[in-house]
């Protein structure tokens, strides 16, 4: 059992990302669980539109928390202040001709259902107050959106986004990686496809599979939870995709840092993990705590929540939506050239990475691409490179490990290996992997 | 230190080396060790070659090289465009969960081959290779000899000027192998330029000619019989493992035991074992057993404690 155990040891000492996924997952999810997970809405924005509106949201008192007033404004005003979400307002009060009126955004479930609850204990108070003889007005709640507050009415918006993850990331991730087990990636290397090629041809599948599956999940969501698509399918569509080039290009960026399928499977779910808890999916954003809710800002999902919900449910137009569509582009282009250029560093032939430090100035045209242009030309491809300046291979000092370098043994080929076996060169292992030659990491 | 231009050299070259493809001095360098260090090596169009060598000697460098898939860190390399190579690398390069029609119809996609063809290539080649019945098997299922034949025949497919194959045969057995001998051979008829490398000496000697590596230097090249009349000293044979300073020489082959005496030292009559005439095999590794010895003579500190091999 020793044997077991220290064997079992230094292969998870070997393996530094398993060794940080047991230690900084735990870390991870009691941060995001003790200061994230929470349904409590501490302060809901609230915005104020006719006279003395905003007296009115002061003398409701906590959580409603005054963002923006309009004494000239009615409820046209206040509606749209919700439906874009303006100053992330979730409640609007609204004073003038009739009785006053409170529209609730249901779109934020728990800010609404902390709404309600504090409006409704605030009623409790006055009716009290009444019975010691004081005038009350009973305002005119409304809830817009979701008005029964259906807990799926937002969760399918979300779910569309942690689809398009889960195929956009882990899916991708695992293809791209399919072919350095395999050994394709050499093969592919060689092949007169440029790396653009490779790189869409790539992940075209994914991106036509996840697109499909978007439809599906929408279809569902609507035809049989009586979610509403209440906005434009263009702008829906157009979320979808930036969105959709994150998660494909954070997916090649997974696997050109992993060696094998296991390694993108951890790496996904650590990137994925997070977008699920922390993106305004299950917890709100405004529940979560300051210290952890900036990493909530750079998660795409975060973006596509607002998107996708903003869209279906409140109708939200485009404009509105600048921020999400402005990250998500942003967040899309960093990822994908990332991407780019680690796919393009592990299929193109290159001098070796480690060594471009150390050797002085080995001049590397690149061959390949002298090759590409030759083989429109028609021609051959000829590189050259400089000399090598650098120190010429250490004579004598011999690289130690030598395969069956036995002291006394001599020069002896065990005969059980066969007829032809020559006497192995020794040296260290075969350098080429194929991704550590290509590929460099 | 400047890099001569590959334009330029193209040019002026280009009618001297039409006939060759292949490194002139090459090195590569991966980290701090040198894996090739100034080969030269050039494969003839119509001809086999062979690179030989045990692991860690640089053959799969030197074929990632002439594939296209390395660039070298100094000297040059004559390649046809990446359309005319044909590269199988090591594994067979086939995808396992695509059938053996389905990987063909990539690879000739890839090479742009008309698919009329590309039908008729795979038809005959997988015919001749004994593949017929196993076009709609996913690559995957297939024997490691069914799937290491698919794969050079998948790398021949669009007919290179050179094709390169990292150990076509290991693995592989003597029926297959017969098979995949005479896959290379048609490559060759058809006038590319095939480099292979192997491990197996006796293999090498079916080439036309023969580059042996040793840590990454070229320890001789030629054709077989030029490299074995290249052995310096004589060979022995005996059914005894030597003594003393001779076990150093020997090595077992075969269930016995094969003693280099090096020029200048002839085994003296009392020493067992009869003379032989050397074969590929030995000679290649004479060259890497002298020089061996001579680095254990220039450089014992290092080596103190440690028998050259």
């Amino acid at each position: 059992m020793w044997a077991m155990i220290v064997k079992e040891f230094r292969q998870v000492r070997r393996d530094r990302r398993t060794l940080a996924m047991m230690i900084v997952l735990p870390v991870i999810l009691l941060i995001v669980f003790g200061y994230a997970a929470s349904f409590d809405v501490s302060k809901i924005p609230t915005v104020a539109a006719g006279p003395q509106a905003a007296a009115l949201v002061h003398s409701l008192g906590k959580p409603f928390d005054l963002v923006a007033t309009a004494p000239g404004e009615g409820r046209a005003w206040a509606q749209t202040q919700l439906r874009n979400n303006t100053n992330g307002a979730d409640v609007a009060v609204i004073t003038g001709s009739g009785p006053t009126q409170v529209l609730i955004d249901g779109s934020q479930l728990f800010s609404a259902k902390a709404a309600l609850g504090a409006l409704a204990a605030v009623q409790e108070k006055a009716l009290a107050e009444q019975a010691s003889g004081g005038p009350v007005q009973r305002p005119q709640v409304t809830v817009l959106y979701n008005p029964e507050l259906k807990t799926s009415y937002i969760m399918i918006p979300g779910l569309c986004g942690v689809i398009l993850v889960f195929i956009g990331t882990i899916i991708t991730s695992l293809g791209v990686v399919r072919e350095r087990q395999t050994g394709t990636l050499e093969q592919l290397a060689v092949m007169p496809l440029r790396p653009r090629d490779v790189f869409l041809g790539k992940i075209t599948p994914y991106f036509v599979v996840a697109c499909l599956d978007l439809a599906i999940v929408l279809a569902i969501g609507v035809a049989v939870f009586g979610v509403p698509f209440r906005g434009s399918y263009a702008v829906f569509g157009l979320g979808a995709l930036l969105f959709l080039f994150v998660t494909l290009g954070l997916g090649v960026l997974i696997s050109s840092v992993s060696e094998n399928q296991g390694q993108a499977i951890q790496l996904s779910v650590m990137v994925m993990l997070p977008q699920v808890l922390l993106s305004g999916l299950i917890f709100p954003l405004s529940s979560i705590a300051i210290g952890v809710r900036w990493i909530s800002y750079i998660l795409p999902l975060t973006y596509f929540n607002e998107i996708s919900r903003g869209v279906m449910l409140r109708a939200e137009p485009i404009g509105p939506l600048w921020q999400p569509f402005v990250f998500l582009a942003l967040l899309g282009l960093i990822v994908f050239t990332l991407a780019s250029l680690r796919f393009r560093g592990f299929l193109a032939p290159a001098a070796p990475r480690h060594g471009r430090g150390r050797a002085p100035a080995a001049p590397q045209p690149a061959a390949v691409d002298a090759g590409r242009a030759g083989q429109e030309a028609g021609g051959g491809q000829e590189a050259g490179a400089g000399p090598e300046t650098g120190a010429r291979p250490e004579t004598g000092a011999r690289p130690e490990k030598r395969a069956g370098a036995e002291t006394g043994a001599g020069f002896a080929v065990p005969a059980a290996a066969g007829p032809a076996d020559p006497p192995g060169p020794a040296g260290p292992a075969d350098q080429a992997g194929p991704g550590s030659a290509g590929g460099g990491r | 230190m400047t890099a001569p231009s590959p334009g330029s050299e193209a040019g002026s070259d280009a009618a001297a080396t039409q006939d060759w493809w292949g490194t002139e001095e090459a090195c590569f360098r991966y980290g701090d060790k040198l894996a090739l260090d100034h080969v030269t090596f050039r494969a003839v169009p119509g001809r086999v070659s062979a690179v030989v060598g045990g692991d860690g000697a640089g053959r799969t460098t030197l074929l990632r090289c002439l594939a296209g898939a390395l660039a070298v860190t100094s000297g040059r390399v004559r390649l046809p465009p990446p359309l005319r190579i044909g590269y199988l690398s090591a594994g067979s390069g086939t995808y396992p969960d695509l059938s053996v029609d389905e990987n063909l119809a990539f690879r000739a996609t890839a090479y742009q081959l008309p698919a009329a063809v590309a039908r008729e290539r795979s038809a005959a080649l997988l015919e001749r290779a004994g593949l017929s019945g196993a076009r709609d098997r996913l690559a995957g299922r297939l024997s490691g000899g069914m799937r290491q034949k698919l794969g050079v025949i998948a790398s021949m497919l669009h007919q290179p000027d050179l094709l390169v194959l990292d150990e076509p045969t290991t693995g592989v057995d003597p029926v297959s192998r017969a098979d995949l001998w005479w896959l290379i051979a048609q490559a060759a008829a058809n006038g590319a330029a095939v480099v292979f490398a192997t491990s197996y000496l006796d293999e090498a000697e079916r080439a036309v000619s023969v580059l042996a590596l040793d840590d990454g230097r070229a320890l001789g090249s030629g054709t077989p019989e030029e490299i074995i009349a290249a052995m310096p000293g004589t060979l022995r044979v005996s059914d005894d493992r030597p003594e003393g300073e001779a076990s150093r020489r020997a090595w077992r082959r075969g269930g016995r035991w094969r003693i280099w005496d090096p020029p200048g030292r002839p085994g003296e009559p009392r020493e067992p074992g009869r003379p032989v005439a050397p074969d590929l095999q030995d000679a290649i590794t004479v060259a890497i057993l002298a020089r061996e010895l001579a680095g254990a003579e220039a450089g014992s500190v290092e080596l103190e404690g440690g028998s050259p091999r």
